[in-house]
């Protein structure tokens, strides 16, 4: 396959990214002009290359070149594992004309001028828009910082640019032999004009885009020295540990805290309207002084709120509710219609490390060190929460111990501010895993009632979707909402299918949560949720066609290259048609599922091995993914976001739903929110399609498409369609071991039951 | 209460209260903090050292009952031969994603291999299930071990990148 030698737009891509701007439009909000992230000198740039130690080379906002030689590039996002500092310096170093071992990587400071993303307009690390955001702009800063070094190198030996070679950071102009390092000529190329546009590298000279590189993270990760939120520690430092109300929307009412000042080690116990916290010397006793502290809350209006309501009131709202037309193409046809309701629960995040903040506010300037995928959110927030203009907030990002979306809230650090200016020392606030599931930003519950006409051959000609869910976006950034009140996000991935399908229908129902109970961003979003509907829905039209699922789809995939590529891609590699899902017991229940969807500007297709246990346990044996992501990056760390995402999104289906009992999440740790572990992971193949597409987005795609490959294996297996998640066992259970369940009786003696 | 704790081959004297777990004791007291906090109630693995080579969830084991033992952390694992010998291995499969978890997988990873050279898949899962990694690094996990114990490499699916229809 050949390779185009650039990226210019061409009809074709053009229409791509007129797909992308409905499936993202909250994305691309109206917003102030700002610069966003540009390989051109801003008029901020000066500013921050002084405050980042006055290299003698900086270009823009991305290379600092130091005259010692150190080449240090600045990271626009925020690394949470996905790897993305590896990718964005693959992409600076490619052009820059360095290599990995040379480069040091550190985190930006908060600015939205310099670092925001032109898919969200912020400084915001998020909806997998990473590369698609910066694949043409972070190149585009190596080539100018390379263009001018060059240059200054060219100039001082008075010879064309053209004649010189770069390799490793050296500049050599092989006709006379000479060279120059990067440094030596940084002072005279930092004098020199910006050169305006420059030529971008044909893909077929890449040297590290598409390549496995390894991550630049692992080396301090695997010894244990990275620093994350958690481990910070500044002079003087105390730490805390929260409560805040467990009913959501509740209020503090009382403390008494005689027995906790008693307690080694406690400092002090501080109040805000909502919450207490206990500071000591270790965290320990902190803990310990939040267990004997005898707290009154004023509970507020959801003091008897259940999930039960919030089902209730949802189902209500989907039947009955005013909706709001997402999209809608031709008119129903007659002919049959099926019709299924979808269901789906409240998440919470669980990022391996608890929310945390340390926060130090003294009279004219707040210092913040905290993992956050919103830099500048939080530094305005703690602007108006102290106070203090934006420019005495100073933010010092650190590595996250998983984002997922969760620290696309700025709650955590917003408390932590709030705590810290009622005290002169900078306070460390931890959170406890209870506190950090109980008070989840939540992904929101859905339900959902979607339907197909289908002709005499059991296809569908028309599709529709009646989704009824609360915001997130409304609340997160209500001005990316659409003019008309749309949620983009609440019908991403079903407004527009891979499939060919005349004509179709997809509305949404807005059912506002009670207040104080908040919905948030969860990895997959939108697609996440549509993809399961979907894809769980056009299965049950496979099977009542009496068609392969495989064979089913690629009818209804028409000029769709990329998608039937995929389709095809797994089959071959999952052996689908050829051989038999893997069994390990000849009591078990043995079953395949596939699942196709197009998430973040991705075509991705799922294969799940499933046995399911005559006690209706799900083994999970083997996972294969085909993934066409346009041009990949780095390899290694797609495979490695397509694994752990797709193993997130089955730990997910199989066991996990946050419910609420007199208005507090009743959940609190891993032995009542579990995850899945070692023993029950599967082998995950990945297949990456080799591509020449502009990139699409990768982090969330994994766990997007898991749950339908998962719940279509469950039914191969065992001829149950779970329409709600996550897994329920009891519907999964042969009869006599619901009878054994039921009663506590062997089966051998079922009678016994009567 | 004074507690002189071996750490990684140093003394530690500390006075706490006794019934802190060692692991706010190495973190909050000492400054160590490559051992992390997860869960608090040994759910989770993140924070597992050694002691006297043993793995343990430090998040639940009181600084008095530690006693005389050695106890080992991320921070020193590399000087015992099998630790190494886990850390490049980690390293050549380029397991880690956010890498909160890693420390006390590492050390999991580490005790196993040091009483079983060469551990099936199911010594695995038994020795690798307490330790929750939410990126779900798992399949890489699961190849480093073995890369550690064969030294042999462990070839991850994705590299050679496939043309559309499946075709090499």
């Amino acid at each position: 396959m050949s390779r185009p030698s650039s990226f210019s737009p061409n009809r074709r891509r053009l229409l791509k990214a007129a797909g992308l701007s409905v499936a993202f439009s909250w994305l691309g909000a109206p917003r102030q002009a700002m610069a966003l992230v540009s390989p051109h000198r801003q008029a901020a740039d000066a500013a921050a290359a002084v405050a980042d130690g006055a290299p003698a080379f900086a270009p823009n906002a991305f290379i600092r070149i130091d005259a010692d030689g150190a080449i240090r590039l600045v990271m626009p996002m925020v690394e949470m594992g996905q790897a993305i500092y590896t990718g964005s310096c693959m992409l600076l170093a490619e052009e820059l004309d360095v290599d990995l071992d040379q480069i040091q990587v550190e985190h930006a400071p908060p600015s939205d001028e310099l670092y925001g993303m032109k898919l969200l307009k912020a400084q915001i690390t998020g909806g997998s828009t990473s590369t698609r955001s910066t694949f043409t702009e972070l190149r585009q800063a190596g080539a100018v910082a390379r263009t001018l070094l060059v240059a200054a190198a060219a100039a001082r030996w008075k010879v064309l640019p053209s004649s010189c070679v770069v390799e490793r950071g050296v500049i050599h102009h092989p006709p006379s032999g000479r060279s120059l390092r990067y440094a030596q000529v940084a002072q005279a190329a930092a004098r020199l004009p910006d050169p305006g546009e420059i030529k971008l590298k044909d893909p077929a000279q890449f040297r590290l885009i598409g390549k496995p590189m390894a991550r630049l993270d692992s080396a301090d990760k695997v010894r244990g020295v990275t620093r994350f939120g958690i481990d910070v520690a500044v002079p003087g430092m105390r730490i805390a540990t929260v409560k805040a109300c467990p009913t959501f929307g509740g209020t503090l009412a009382g403390v008494d805290d005689r027995a906790t000042r008693a307690i080694a080690g406690v400092i002090e116990v501080l109040r805000i309207d909502n919450a207490v916290a206990v500071v000591a010397t270790n965290f320990w006793a902190a803990k310990r002084g939040m267990e004997a502290l005898d707290i009154q809350w004023q509970p507020g209006p959801n003091a008897r709120l259940t999930t039960g309501e919030l089902r209730e009131n949802l189902a209500r709202s989907q039947a009955n509710g005013q909706a709001i037309v997402g999209r809608e193409v031709g008119n129903r046809p007659a002919g049959e219609f099926i019709q299924a309701t979808y269901k789906l629960p409240m998440l919470a995040h669980a990022t391996m490390e608890p929310l945390n903040a340390t926060v130090h506010v003294r009279s004219d300037r707040c210092e913040i060190w905290a993992g956050t995928q919103v830099p500048t959110r939080v530094v305005a927030n703690a602007a108006r929460i102290t106070g203090l203009p934006v420019e005495r907030i100073v933010l010092h990002s650190q590595y996250l111990g998983g984002g997922f979306g969760r620290r696309l809230e700025s709650d955590y650090v917003d408390q932590a501010v709030s705590f810290a200016r009622l005290v002169p020392y900078p306070l460390k606030i931890v959170w406890t895993r209870e506190e950090d599931i109980r008070h989840d930003i939540v992904r929101p519950m859905y339900h959902d009632v979607i339907s197909a006409v289908v002709d005499q051959n059991g296809m569908p000609v028309w599709y529709g979707d009646r989704v009824c869910s609360g915001t997130v976006l409304g609340r997160w950034r209500p001005g990316g909402m659409r003019k008309n009140g749309m949620d983009g996000d609440a019908i991403e991935c079903v407004a527009e299918l891979p499939y060919a399908i005349a004509s179709m229908k997809v509305e949404w129902v807005r059912h506002d949560m009670p207040p104080g109970l908040l919905v948030g961003w969860w990895r997959g979003v939108g697609a996440l949720h549509n993809i399961f509907i979907v894809e769980s829905f056009f299965d049950e039209l496979a099977h009542r066609a009496r068609r392969d699922p495989v064979e089913w789809r690629l009818a209804l995939l028409k000029n769709n290259p990329r998608s039937t590529a995929v389709l095809k891609l797994a089959a071959a590699k999952m052996g689908w048609g050829s051989s038999q899902p893997v069994r390990t017991a000849s009591s078990n229940r043995a079953g395949r599922g596939v699942a196709l969807a197009e998430p973040f500007g991705t075509r991705v297709c799922a294969m799940v091995d499933v046995e399911v246990t005559p006690q209706g346990e799900v083994q999970l044996r083997r996972a294969v993914v085909a993934v066409d992501c346009g041009i990949a990056v780095n390899t290694g760390s797609i495979e490695a976001q397509i694994q752990g995402g797709l193993l997130f999104g089955l730990s997910a289906a199989l066991f996990n739903e946050i419910t609420l009992r007199d208005g507090a999440i009743e959940q609190g740790n891993f032995n009542d929110y579990r995850m899945l572990r070692m023993n029950e992971t599967p082998a995950v193949e990945v297949h990456i399609v080799n591509s020449t597409e502009a990139p699409g987005g990768i982090g969330e795609v994994g766990t997007a498409i898991a749950a339908p490959a998962l719940t279509n294996a469950i039914y191969a297996a065992t001829g149950v369609r779970l329409r709600e998640l996550p897994v329920r066992r009891a519907l999964l259970a042969r009869p006599q071991h619901t009878l054994l369940k039921t009663f506590g009786l062997a089966p051998s003696h079922p009678e016994a039951a009567a | 209460m004074s507690f002189t704790l071996k750490v990684n081959g140093h003394p530690h004297t500390v006075d706490i209260a006794g019934d802190t777990p060692l692991l706010w004791v190495l973190r909050d007291v000492i400054g160590m903090t490559g051992t992390k906090f997860g869960c608090g109630i040994a759910q989770c693995g993140a924070c597992t050292v050694h002691l006297d080579g043993d793995p343990v969830r430090s998040c639940v084991l009181p600084v008095s009952a530690v006693g005389g033992r050695q106890v080992t952390t991320i921070e020193a694992i590399d000087q015992t031969p099998t630790g190494k010998r886990i850390q490049d291995a980690w390293l050549a499969v380029d397991v880690v994603q956010c890498g909160y978890c890693q420390s006390g997988q590492i050390m999991s990873a580490s005790a196993l291999l040091a009483r079983n050279p060469a551990p099936t898949d199911d010594d695995i899962d038994a020795a690798m299930s307490g330790n929750i990694c939410r990126c779900a690094t798992y399949v890489r996990i699961r190849a480093a071990i073995k890369q550690a114990a064969s030294g042999k490499i462990e070839v991850s699916q994705a590299i050679p990148v496939s043309a559309p229809g499946g075709r090499k």
